[in-house]
């Protein structure tokens, strides 16, 4: 008996036409993936240390108070202490790319999603693929494509981070209620006015909770990225593995938890109505500003009053 | 029936779901039962209907009888499988959806059951929605907006957002949504179910009260048949998606057309149904200002009767006497009736309903009577004859006739006589 499938075979041999025939395409790909890089990178980097983590915790206190501005502030000293700045925002950039081009693209696969049953047959089986598949093989390919570097990390991460910002999006369009919608239509407004109007709006919790896995899952990958030279933390921890470097594997490790946690704490907070309402706020104080000369006279009024009183 | 006459008119809808749909609609035609198309389920079969300009039609059935599918295709939120549905002039059924969206924005709109606000938006963004699909611009459709949030009774709520109010202050907020847009049709699925009996009595009268004032056509969905006797001018109740019966509610209720129908009406509250008109029997008779006291109170004498109501030849009520004023305006040498006739006379209008009418018959010393809406004496409730409809035989009451307390006829001859005698009238008029 001889029974053998040449899966492997196949993939290999589909990545070599790729490699031959679509070189362009990846070239280009990888261009836009170093550009982006750069450019984040350069905001993280320029600035002195200091002045980074001053505006990360003024931007946490806004977000959710001051215990989270605080603990920002101390987590990223603790970076700096380790002598892991650097590579923090070398991993930071990267997360930072990928979930970019992560949401850039799972968003609109799942509003798709949601609106086709045909599309969602199909992107389903897909995403329950990209999921399972060991993060670390995505690694082999990225590699034939992309070459060494930043480049290959980016792919692979974003190749892992897509599913639950494609299935949360289509989850909550599709959870919106179904009168609110109908609502919409028995006035007859436009499907993509129902769809910017009323689905998103309401489905924005679930979306904001799949851009925060986005995020969660890059990080998780970023560290095996550093397998294939994308550098930052996951080129340390892979180094302390290599040579079993205890300290230089906590330290590292421990950067990458306190990433996780401000950038998990980051973006709830926006998926959360305390999110949403700082940025209602932040709205209404704008509108206020604008308001503010014809406001002006009607407030002084009662103190006029007051003194001849 | 001039057409223009009709708002809304839905002709052989049918609506099956699953597949072979139109096979199903053949079957169901050749008279194949519901339960018996396979893999396919009507919701709707062949239902037709014509619903007036101005009026509120009312579509009542149990879960599961259709009702909703059906309000559904008359906006085309729901394709209909075969039949059609004209708006006006409009068919609107199988036509392109751009078309059919231009036609919801301008000539139907809708009330939802949970009322489907949106929950980002405040009281008038909600109530504007209409309007911004319509394309109006924002100070011209906010402006709109406040005026309808008024009429709805949410003045000063217009900022808040749809959470922060109640259930009854939602639906408002749905009713001035769809009112704004000020579409000539109005669906109400159900609008009125989800909210607290005192809140919904409250809602139907003020629906009633704008129905009253703005004219438009309602087609209004519900389960309870209470509710579609009360706003109900006419009623179509559904079971198993067909239509069995389309009629006034007292048509429904004195003359259901099946037993379905006739056990759907046991419960139903007869006193907010049948109204003063539908019970009221003749005056017997009245009296006219002109015959003077001694007329009147030999009226009484000959009526056995306590009191009377008074009422110009052309019926119009102006009050009643009783003869004890009567017999003292005789001894007295008093030639003037008005002078005696009382003007609390409590008369009631015709459409009251029944449970509105007890108060007014207690307190009340004659038969309780009927007023046409221009003022005229149409006829009388006598208790008895109310508590006969209560019964459910309105016709055993019309026998019964009250006889409260005449005077005695020998002393109203005496004093009709002692009148002759000192030539205040003709002894003719006695006899």
């Amino acid at each position: 008996m001889d029974f053998r499938i040449d899966f492997g075979q196949w993939v290999t041999d589909a990545l070599t036409w790729m490699q031959t025939n679509l070189t362009w395409f990846f070239d280009l790909l990888r261009t836009i993936f170093l550009g982006l890089y750069d450019a984040v990178n350069w905001v993280f980097s320029t600035p002195p240390t200091l002045a980074v983590i001053v505006v990360a915790a003024i931007l946490a206190l806004f977000a959710r108070g001051w215990k989270f501005g605080l603990g920002t502030a101390l987590g990223l000293l603790f970076i700096v202490g380790v002598d892991q700045w650097d590579n923090a925002m070398n991993s930071l950039s990267l997360v930072i790319v990928a979930a970019f081009l992560a949401v850039v693209v799972s968003i609109p696969l799942g509003i798709w999603a949601a609106r086709n049953d045909v599309v969602s047959a199909i992107v389903k089986p897909v995403m329950d693929f990209l999921q399972t598949m060991p993060a670390l093989v995505y690694l082999i390919p990225a590699i034939a494509l992309f070459r060494i570097g930043v480049a290959p990390g980016i792919f692979a991460t974003v190749l892992f981070a897509l599913a639950p910002g494609v299935r949360l999006t289509e989850l909550g369009i599709r959870n919106v209620d179904k009168e609110v919608v109908e609502a919409g239509q028995a006035f007859g407004a436009a499907p993509g006015r129902i769809l910017r109007q009323i689905q998103l709006p309401l489905a924005m919790p679930s979306i904001m909770a799949g851009v925060n896995q986005i995020i969660m899952l890059s990080l998780s990958m970023v560290v095996i990225a550093g397998f294939v030279g994308a550098g930052g933390l996951g080129g340390e921890v892979t180094r302390a593995l290599s040579s079993l470097d205890k300290p230089l594997g906590f330290e590292a490790g421990m950067a990458v938890v306190v990433l996780a946690i401000i950038l998990d704490r980051f973006t709830g907070a926006f998926g959360q109505k305390r999110g949403l309402h700082l940025i209602k706020r932040l709205r209404e104080r704008m509108g206020a500003s604008a308001n503010e000369a014809p406001a002006a006279p009607a407030a002084s009024e009662p103190q006029t009053a007051d003194a001849r009183g | 029936m001039n057409d223009s006459t009709i708002a809304l008119k839905a002709e052989g809808l049918f609506k099956v779901f699953g597949r072979n749909a139109e096979d199903a609609v053949k079957k169901l035609r050749a008279g194949t039962p519901r339960d018996q198309l396979g893999g396919a389920t009507a919701a709707v079969i062949d239902a037709s209907f014509e619903v007036q300009r101005g009026e509120i039609f009312v579509v009542m059935g149990l879960s599961g009888s259709g009702k909703s599918t059906l309000i559904r295709m008359l906006n085309g939120l729901h394709d209909a499988t075969a039949g059609s549905v004209t708006v006006g002039e409009d068919v609107i059924t199988h036509i392109p959806a751009k078309q059919l969206r231009a036609i919801r924005r301008k000539r139907i709109s809708m009330v939802f059951q949970h009322f489907a606000l949106l929950p980002h938006k405040t009281v008038l963004d909600n109530v504007a929605y209409g309007l911004e699909i319509q394309g109006m611009p924002k100070d011209q459709r906010e402006a709109k907006a406040r005026e309808v949030t008024e009429i709805v009774g949410l003045a000063g709520w217009e900022d808040k957002l749809p959470s922060q109010l109640s259930g009854g202050m939602q639906q408002r907020v749905g009713l001035a949504r769809a009112l704004a847009a000020d579409t000539d049709v109005l669906l109400m699925d159900e609008a009125f179910s989800a909210l607290d009996p005192l809140i919904r009595r409250e809602m139907q009268e003020q629906l009633l009260d704008l129905q009253a004032t703005l004219g438009k056509t309602i087609i209004f969905i519900t389960h309870d048949l209470n509710e579609a006797m009360f706003l109900g001018d006419r009623i179509a109740v559904m079971r198993d998606g067909r239509i069995v019966q389309v009629g006034t509610p007292e048509d429904i209720l004195t003359n259901p057309a099946n037993d379905y129908v006739e056990q759907f009406v046991q419960d139903v509250d007869r006193t907010r149904v049948l109204t003063a008109e539908s019970v009221m029997r003749k005056p017997r008779a009245v009296i006219h200002p002109t015959v003077g006291p001694h007329g009147a109170l030999k009226m009484m004498r000959d009526e056995q009767m306590s009191a009377m109501y008074v009422a110009k030849r052309d019926r119009t009520l102006i009050g009643w006497v009783t003869d004890r004023d009567a017999l003292a305006a005789v001894r007295a040498g008093e030639r003037d009736l008005t002078r005696i006739v009382r003007e609390d006379h409590g008369a009631v209008s015709k459409d009251t309903a029944l449970a509105d009418l007890f108060i007014p018959a207690i307190e009340a010393a004659l038969p309780l009577g009927v007023m046409d809406d221009a003022g005229r004496l149409v006829g009388v409730v006598p208790r008895v004859t109310l508590l006969a409809a209560l019964g459910g035989e309105p016709a055993a009451a019309q026998q019964a006739a009250p006889r409260p307390d005449p005077l005695p006829a020998a002393v109203v001859d005496r004093a009709l006589e002692a009148a002759v005698h000192t030539g205040a009238i003709d002894a003719k008029e006695v006899r």
